[in-house]
Order: C-alpha cells, then structure tokens, then sequence
C-alpha cells in the first residue's frame, strides 16, 4: 500500500485521505456539502393516567394537588396513583399551597433548543409546604448566585385566563420573603 | 373516574443532530445537490456507490471518485401500502436496492412505481430529482420506472 495524502485537521476539513473531485466537472470547484442535518425523532402520544389527569385538572384551576398515602402519610406530588414505598393507591387528594423550600438547584449556562430563557438562570427541586414529594422548577426574580438550599419561594401562576391543564400554568418560582428555612426541616429530600 | 376521562397529549422527542460527512460522503452529497451521481472505486476495480471511505475487503483508503448513472436496475424491493410521516412518498411505494448503471453495489431509495403489479426485480428505474437540492438524500425525491406502468 503506497502512502496517502492525508489533509490536516483542523486546516483540512476532515482527517480522513483527501480525494480528487477533479474527475467529475460537476463537483469540481463548487462549495462541498460539509455536513447534513440527522434529526432522530419519535412521536408519542402521552397517556397520564388517572392520578396525574386528577393533577393536571387542578392545575386548570390554580390548585396543587398531591395525594396521600393511607399507610405512611406522605404526600405525593404529582402522585403517580401509588405509594412506591407501601405499594397501595394514593386516593386522598390534599391541595397544597403554592409554596415551599428549595431544597436542591443547578445553575444552568447551556441553552437549551426551545427554551428560550436567558442563561444563566437556576433550576430547581421544591418541595411545597405540607409535600413530601419535590417538584422541578425555574427559579426567577433573583440573580440565579444567590439561589440556595433552604430558600423559601411561591409559584408565579400564569395569568388565569391562560390556564390550561398543564404543569407549566406555573411559570416559575421566585422568593416569598420568609427566612430560608432550617436545614433539619427539609434535610429528608436533599 | 372513567377512561375518558384520562388525559392525554403529543410528546415528541427530537434530536435536531447535524453531522460533518468527510471528503468521500461530502463528494456524494455535493453530487445529489449539482445532479450527478458519485461513487469510489474499490481496490478490486468494481464502483461502490453510494461510496464508502474504506475497501469493503482490504480497509485501505478510497480516494478514486466515479460518476455513476442516474438510472439502474432494481436489485431488490420491498412494497409500502401504508406510508409512514417521514417517508419520502405519501403514496404507496416501493423501498428497492438499487443498482445505478456503472456500479457495482446498489444503494436504498423509494421507487414510486404506482402500483405493486408495477414492481419486480430487475425492472429499471430513474432518479427524479427533486425540486429544490440542498446536498442531502432527499435531493433524490425517489426513483421511477424507466418506462411508465
């Protein structure tokens, strides 16, 4: 095997042995196609079940609703219909205050396809007042370093009039004004 | 709470992923996008299209770029009586191997041959190029019979 040209990265554009275009007048001279878009995409429909459907119709009034477990007491939200510790239904449904404690939180600087949200800004576990469950949301209304452990927020719902059956009715979560709570209050869902 | 009354709604998982071709596949894109057909010349002599970077049996570097036909012979074929979003035809086709004249390995495209009667191995077929070319597989719309069912 006799040696090869090889066009150098990153002058080159690939590392792989450069090839002649010349032989064919079509390709020869014009623009290369460097890259090609590959999109992997599937397509589901999304079933929610009755617990979470029971959810998510709360969210279309502005309420959060979690479930309790009979046996241990907890409080799930949103409750998935059953207690993963017990193994029995979750059929009490508890409204909770859109309130509660930070008790986890990333700075995200990477932004995301179709967020559209100015970076860098924090994103947050919350646990709401009377829960025993975290719920994911945004932190907003307060420059995202002085996001911590223990900080106590409220929901910012969207405007009533744009409430749907949808987790995102609350837009974000942002400080209440109370003092951070005490580690030993939340410790159980760092 | 009774079945209808379960929630549900579209969920797409997408991954919008871009990747670099290198110089061989870059040849055979920039092809599709001018209107030609490319493929390499293997160490044995014979045309591999669509082209590969490396022989098939020796692994050595493949750098000969060929232009091939735009039209071949139906090595293989499958019939598609209900179209999937995504396919490249709406209507009932044929997923086909196919061999373009000059070649020596068939390449996987759709033949829009109308009718399954109008599908066997062997038939003849024809690029129909699509409307608009950017340097991508869709730049062929699909393949035709060489004359029409």
């Amino acid at each position: 095997m006799s040696d090869v040209t090889v066009s150098p990265f990153p002058e080159g554009l690939w590392s792989q042995p450069a090839v002649a275009t010349s032989g064919i007048a079509a390709i020869d001279g014009v623009e290369p196609v460097k890259s090609i878009r590959t999109p992997a995409r599937l397509d589901y429909t999304y079933t929610a079940g009755i617990s979470q459907s029971r959810f998510l119709r709360g969210m279309a009034e502005g309420k959060l609703l979690g479930e309790r477990c009979p046996k241990c007491g907890k409080v799930y939200v949103p409750s998935r219909g059953a207690c993963p510790v017990d193994g029995i239904p979750t059929e009490e449904v508890v409204e909770l205050p859109s309130v509660g404690t930070v008790v986890s939180f990333c700075v995200v600087n990477v932004e995301f396809t179709g967020r559209g949200i100015e970076i860098p800004y924090a994103s947050a576990l919350v646990v709401p007042d009377g829960a025993d469950l975290a719920v994911f949301g945004l932190i907003q209304e307060i420059p995202h370093d002085q996001v911590r452990m223990g900080m106590r927020v409220e929901a910012k719902w969207k405007d009533p009039a744009d409430w749907e059956t949808s987790f995102e009715n609350i837009e974000w979560w942002r400080p209440n004004g109370e003092p951070d709570a005490a580690y030993e209050s939340y410790q159980e869902h760092v | 709470m009774s079945e209808s009354d379960v929630l549900s709604a579209p969920l797409v998982v997408e991954y919008p992923f871009t990747r670099t071709v290198g110089p061989v596949q870059s040849a055979f894109f920039t092809g599709l996008r001018e209107g030609v057909l490319v493929g390499v010349r293997m160490v044995d002599g014979g045309v591999m299209c669509p082209p590969v970077e490396y022989d098939p049996r020796t692994s050595e570097p493949l750098t000969e770029l060929v232009e091939v036909g735009a039209a071949g012979e139906v090595t293989s074929w499958a019939w598609v009586s209900e179209p999937r979003t995504g396919n490249p035809l709406s209507t009932p086709f044929a997923w086909a191997l196919i061999r373009l004249d000059g070649a020596d390995t068939a390449m996987l495209h759709a033949v829009d041959a109308g009718s399954v009667d109008a599908m066997s191995t062997g038939m003849r077929v024809r690029v129909r190029w699509a409307d608009e070319r950017e340097g991508a597989i869709t730049d062929i719309a699909c393949f035709e019979p060489e004359t029409a069912p």
